[in-house]
């Protein structure tokens, strides 16, 4: 088990995003598309990473809410990126071995004869490693 | 004028129509489009991780062929189009992603994001003009209220797609003038679809679709217009056919009267 310093750390690199630049105005969750199906919100995540509070994040249902749709990132006045510490917290998860949110077996009862191919790809993508 | 072009694989497949009134339409126009050969996916969703590589060389080799061929590159679906952009930028810009990318594709000459990325509608807008657009509409398409759903993927970043502005985007609404029917402006046409959260939480999209889709019905549009396969199956998934969706480049294919020429293909 990794310590949580370490995994705090690592959400940062692969992100790329200071937390400590945030001024926690709520925009990015004022946003956000997910917001109501979220137990962590967007705005709070900062927080969590600072804290140090990784397994937090990675139990989180919002790292799977999360639609990439780049509103908060557009918006945030500060320029943190919350959209990408959600994904830096998601890449964490994915990233251990048999931690993928979605596996080739549950496709075929998933989709219908109109589902484009960029649904299954953007998926596997976000879900899986 | 001779451009490079990415369809991406769902406009091999589900998203056919999208590229074929996209060809023809471009034909009338007078700029062609050359399929780069041997593309492979972009993956659908640009790589946040900062530290991802592979993920991205899909993009950089389609790239680094439209520069070796002296063009730019010409996409379509909203997807590649963002991946591709980003990845460019990242080429660019990222010292990083650039070096290592680089050392892995062993390039005859390294890729530093050379490439111009447009979008269909790019071209429309920058390099054909949309008064041009509008003098080769033989059948416009008057009275008809379309809303523009913009969506994400085309618009955010702002500062990285340099695409419109994203939160009071116009190109749609210009591109609807052009062939001859009224702009519907709406709340709405920037917000998310979904996207890839219906393929495991159909609901969600769901209550997202239907908004968009009131808003767009609430402020007068009889149908809607998007860019995106996946928009276009999440929007008609959900509304129960009541206000249509088209791909632009149908009303496009339509207004420059070939549409039923792609349609008997």
């Amino acid at each position: 088990m990794k310590t949580e310093q370490k995994r705090a750390e690592m959400i940062k690199e692969i992100s790329g995003v200071n937390p400590l630049k945030c001024m926690k105005c709520g925009k990015c969750s004022a946003s956000c598309p997910s917001y109501n199906e979220m137990d962590i919100k967007p705005h709070q995540f900062v927080s969590y990473v600072i804290n140090e509070d990784i397994e937090s994040l990675v139990q989180s249902r919002s790292l799977w809410k999360c639609l990439s749709c780049f509103a908060c990132i557009e918006r945030c006045p500060r320029d943190v990126k919350p959209g990408k510490l959600i994904d830096a917290a998601r890449q964490i998860v994915v990233r251990e071995k048999g931690q993928d949110y979605l596996t080739p077996d549950e496709i075929p009862e998933l989709i219908d004869p109109d589902t484009p191919q960029q649904l299954l790809v953007s998926a596997f993508r976000r879900y899986r490693r | 004028m001779k451009y490079s072009y990415y369809p991406g694989c769902t406009l091999k497949n589900k998203a056919q129509d999208l590229d074929q009134y996209a060809r023809a339409s471009a034909e009338v126009l007078g700029f062609e489009l050359e399929e780069i050969s041997e593309w492979q996916c972009c993956g659908g969703v640009y790589p946040l991780g900062s530290d991802e590589i592979a993920t991205k060389l899909s993009s950089v080799r389609a790239l680094n062929d439209a520069k070796e061929k002296g063009q730019d590159l010409v996409t379509l679906c909203s997807a590649c189009h963002h991946v591709i952009k980003r990845v460019n930028d990242d080429m660019k810009n990222v010292e990083d992603i650039r070096t290592r990318a680089n050392n892995y594709m062993a390039l005859d000459e390294p890729y530093n994001g050379e490439t111009t990325v447009l979008h269909f509608l790019e071209v429309l807008r920058d390099r054909v003009g949309f008064d041009e657009v509008k003098k080769k509409v033989v059948n416009p398409l008057t009275g008809k209220k379309i809303g523009a759903y913009y969506g994400c993927l085309l618009l955010r970043p702002g500062k990285l797609l340099a695409f419109d502005n994203p939160e009071n985007p116009k190109i749609m609404e210009d591109f609807i003038r052009a062939i001859g029917a009224e702009p519907v402006i709406y709340p709405y046409r920037n917000e998310c679809c979904g996207g890839y959260i219906s393929l495991k939480e159909e609901d969600m999209s769901k209550e997202m679709c239907r908004k968009i889709e009131e808003s767009a019905s609430g402020f007068g549009a009889d149908m809607l217009i998007t860019a995106c396969p996946l928009c276009m199956y999440n929007l008609n998934k959900n509304n129960g056919g009541n206000l249509p969706v088209y791909y632009f480049t149908e009303l496009l294919a339509e207004a420059l009267g070939v549409k039923e020429e792609v349609k008997a293909q």
